[in-house]
């Protein structure tokens, strides 16, 4: 971690010829108006995309960004400031923007202390070399052939490749200083099919916070090839999925996009400052059946969800939200535990330095439990088991959630029958997880693309789960 | 911080696309593109009467592509200086080394470069402080908090305004750029009764402050729609006209959209290929695009390859008369590019003769939806299927709230069973329609 600190410090302030008292000295400027807390947040950002389309390398692009972004808090006000120049006089010009949401008050001198020491998930070196270009251009190409020989109703497949490399260092009137180099890459393929006039689409993918060699490894790129042409085959057969409330069987692993949506948002610190969230003023109390217990973990190594300290200089930590389905914490970042008198959880993130930081989830999964998956299916008579999902979204203040199924089966007679087409499922949140009865054995996290959007900021973030029974849930098909 | 003369901003960015077109002509590429721009602004957002946040934002960005022959590369950076202009189109141009021959690449062809870019009255910044920009977020939040008990909280209002100015070149020659503005104040609510705690918003949007709704209307719309959903029940699941309240029509417009873009047409996943010419909907629909409308949202003189856009109808008497292209995809199939590239711009349903009221009375007895959740639409196949909150309506009349319920159907057969556009356009962006009816959908719910 301190040689990561270093890295950071060679990469964000030596081209500037700023030192830490540089930094104690922006921090100075932005506390002299008697405020609560400060900080700065300096940020490069290189990325790299390829993507390969009718069997050609259609596109690549580069790109660079860079700048700081400064945070000025006073009680439950924040002014916040950002530049794209990281020299001392631009960033002391944003300080002045971004404390002048406090009037005059006593001033307060900051000392950074030593650089945060935390465990190093990943490697500090940059994915965008871990391959040279022209291998970058073959794995594609490799991932487009495997598709293609899997099936001759295949017609279209596009398949997408991304590193960036991120350098983070960050500054804060409480001494904190930390620093961190994050890597993320990603491959997705997309894949059409068409038979007898009707087409569908499959898609698949994966990443984690390393190298490239990451997709080489266990076969994983080819794999996701075969998989998305799997989905799409698949959709190929589906038939109008039903529509009502029945029993759902979530396979494991990405469907755990559930407890993203259905509860993570709701145990994000600032909804519950706000009382805005369902969940405001639950801790303590039942909100899931005994069998479920839910984390938030950003320790796990290479997950992409992960971080070995959040962008507020505070290591990540394993967050027990739901305990044998007791509400037992949110997620935190600086400013929403410091007035909810809690602890950081680790949980301070932000898109960019052109963005305030906010309590965002990691990688959020449930713990295994006692069943077999298929002891799970085998229970219902008549529903739905759904295994790939699309995307998710909440309102926290009503609870009401979706997912949207991208592949599932009519269970009939406690046997996985025909494949259905994707489907929307709505739930509450509060209310879902009280209705599972049955956990498997077989936790999975998810492959590694996932994305969460929240107030126009975008984060990568981990989910997973064991197969889950869900008593009643919405299926939004046609067949009514 | 200073504020820089449009005129002066204009000039620098124009110097810089030149630059980075000279840039790449020196490393060798046979073609080139590049568009910078710069841009400011301030947000600030009241919470239960109190300061929550004042930010202030300053974004730059400089993007080129360069073509040799049939290849390709692309980079962008948010730094605008000389060394950036060079190792940007260097990175650009190695990325080119690797990317295949394409024989539909290129800009797009120099006939169609606009001639001049026409003024479309897109710039009106606001000179506003933050104190004063409070003070109208705190307007609109007073207001959406007074008239009723059951307002308890408030997710706060938020003002925001920026304005910039975006310059696009090639080496057709062609170099144009314009300042634009935009303004914004929105507002969200929360209502709470002993059914539990409902939310909702309502915003307004424009090029110059003068066209904003005022920010007490804004705040009191956002309460009135927090509070119709108080006491919202389920529904059984059932089959059932839907009425889409214009906000979320809009969306529909987007879907449309969507499946006759380019890249959905050439890759064969689209619900509508070959729709080219056929009645997608009932013969009242017209769907038309202006991109030249003055202080519309989305107004451009020329599209993101300098090509000249102009008016025209995407749907009349019911069928598609064109599809959404940039030259590329008009390339890959055999066509011409429709000056799309960048999106459609300000589209409008021709609005129809009943009211909100009227459009209730047609249905009789169905549902409006006012609330759509997650992504549920597959644009390869048309099926649709997405949560959704609103009214019931029994007999023309609203009955009581809804919501933890999905529509379904299949957009084909949604756009080909539209009954109704109403003339209740009452909602802010570059899409504007009024109420659509559907004919039929199937509701899932308890």
């Amino acid at each position: 971690m301190t040689a990561t600190f270093d890295i950071a410090r060679a990469t964000l302030l030596d081209p500037c010829g700023l030192g830490t008292t540089d930094l104690e000295r922006v921090l100075d400027r932005l506390m002299s108006s008697g405020l609560d807390a400060a900080d700065l947040y300096c940020e490069s950002s290189r990325l790299e995309s390829w993507v390969l389309e009718d069997g050609i390398v259609r596109e690549g692009a580069f790109s660079i960004e860079r700048g700081a972004g400064l945070r000025a808090m006073s009680g439950e006000k924040t002014g916040f400031a950002f530049t794209d120049d990281l020299q001392l006089p631009a960033l002391l010009e944003a300080a002045d923007a971004a404390r002048a949401i406090a009037r005059a008050g006593q001033g307060r001198s900051v000392a950074l202390r030593a650089p945060v020491v935390a465990p190093a998930l990943y490697g500090a070196e940059s994915p965008l070399a871990s391959l040279d270009e022209a291998a970058k251009v073959e794995l594609l190409r490799r991932v487009d052939a495997e598709a293609r020989a899997q099936d001759a109703r295949v017609r279209q497949v596009i398949v997408s490749l991304v590193a960036a490399h991120d350098v983070m260092l960050v500054a804060a009137s409480d001494g904190t200083l930390a620093g961190d180099v994050r890597p993320l890459v990603r491959l997705n393929v997309s894949v059409i099919v068409e038979a007898d006039g009707r087409r569908e689409q499959g898609s698949s993918g994966g990443g984690a916070r390393g190298a490239l060699d990451f997709l080489l490894g266990e076969d994983r790129a080819l794999g996701y090839a075969r998989e998305a042409v799997r989905q799409a085959l698949v959709n190929l057969e589906a038939v109008d999925a039903p529509a009502g409330t029945m029993p759902v069987v979530l396979g494991p692993g990405w469907p755990g996009v559930l407890l993203h949506e259905a509860i993570g948002h709701g145990l994000e610190g600032d909804f519950n400052r706000k009382g805005t969230s369902a969940f405001a003023g639950r801790i303590g109390q039942a909100v899931a059946s005994p069998l479920c217990t839910v984390v938030d973990d950003g320790t796990l190594a290479g997950r992409r969800g992960s971080l070995s300290v959040d962008d507020e200089g505070t290591p990540t930590q394993c967050t027990v939200l739901i305990e044998n389905g007791v509400l037992k914490g949110y997620m935190q970042d600086k400013m929403n535990a410091r007035l909810m008198g809690a602890q950081p959880t680790g949980n301070g993130r932000r898109e960019s330095y052109a963005h305030l930081p906010m309590p965002r989830m990691t990688n959020t999964y449930m713990l295994a439990g006692p069943h077999e998956p298929a002891e799970i299916v085998a229970s219902v008579d008549r529903g739905l088991y759904a295994v790939n999902f699309g995307g998710g979204q909440v309102d926290i203040t009503s609870g009401k959630f979706v997912f949207s199924a991208s592949e599932a089966y009519l269970i009939e007679g406690g046997k996985i029958g025909r494949p259905v087409k994707g489907a929307t499922l709505i739930g509450n949140g509060p209310e879902v997880l009280t209705r599972v009865s049955m956990v498997g054995n077989d936790l999975r996290l998810d492959a590694g693309v996932g994305s969460c959007g929240k107030e126009g900021q975008t984060v990568p973030v981990g989910v997973g789960q064991p197969t889950l029974r869900v008593d009643e849930l919405t299926v939004g098909g046609t067949h009514a | 911080m200073p504020e820089l003369d449009p005129r002066e901003r204009l000039a620098q960015l124009q110097q810089i696309v030149q630059d980075l077109l000279a840039e790449a002509r020196r490393q060798g590429a046979s073609a080139a593109e590049a568009g910078v721009s710069s841009d400011q602004g301030l947000s600030v957002t009241v919470r239960l009467g109190e300061v929550e946040t004042v930010e202030h934002t300053r974004d730059n960005g400089l993007g080129v592509t360069v073509y040799f022959g049939r290849r390709k590369g692309s980079a962008s950076t948010s730094d605008l200086s000389p060394e950036a202009v060079r190792d940007t189109v260097r990175a650009a141009c190695n990325i080119a080394r690797y990317t295949s021959e394409d024989p539909c690449t290129g800009l797009a062809d120099p006939e169609l470069m606009a001639r001049e870019v026409a003024a479309l009255d897109l710039h009106h910044p606001w000179a506003i402080t933050a104190t004063e920009g409070v003070d109208i977020a705190r307007a609109c939040e007073d207001a959406a908090r007074a008239g009723d008990a059951r307002i308890t909280n408030s997710e706060g209002a938020t003002l925001d305004t920026h304005h910039g100015v975006f310059v696009y070149g090639n080496s057709h020659g062609f170099v144009g750029g314009y300042p634009t503005s935009r303004h914004s104040l929105s507002c969200a609510v929360i209502g709470e009764d002993d059914a539990g705690m409902q939310r909702d918003y309502w915003y307004t949007t424009a090029r110059a402050a003068e066209d904003l709704d005022r920010p007490e209307d804004v705040g009191r719309r956002a309460a009135e729609r927090t509070l119709a959903r108080l006491g919202a029940r389920r529904l059984n699941t059932r089959k059932a006209p839907v009425l889409f309240r214009a906000e979320m029509a809009a969306g529909l417009m987007r879907s449309l959209v969507g499946a006759v873009r380019g890249p959905a047409l050439y890759r064969r996943a689209s619900f509508l290929l070959d729709a080219l010419g056929q009645p997608l909907f009932p013969a009242f629909v017209r769907i038309h695009e202006d991109p030249l409308k003055r202080r519309g949202l989305s107004s451009s003189p020329f599209d993101d390859e300098g090509v000249a856009t102009r008016a025209r109808d995407l749907v009349r008497d019911g069928v598609l008369q064109g599809y959404v292209l940039d030259s590329y995809a008009a390339r890959r199939l055999g066509t011409v590019t429709t000056g799309n590239a960048g999106g459609v711009r300000n589209l409008t349903a021709e609005l129809g003769p009943l009211d909100f009221g009227g459009l209730l009375r047609e249905m009789g007895t169905g549902l409006v939806v006012t609330e759509l959740m997650g992504q549920g639409v597959n644009l390869v196949t048309g099926d649709y299927s997405r949560g959704a909150a609103g009214f019931w309506v029994e007999n023309g009349a609203v009955a009581y709230p809804v919501e933890e319920i999905t529509i379904a159907g299949n957009l084909r057969d949604m756009f080909r069973g539209l009954v109704a556009i109403g003339r209740d356009a009452d909602a802010p962006g570059s899409f504007r329609t009024g109420s659509w009816l559907i004919e039929s959908m199937t509701i899932a719910g308890e």
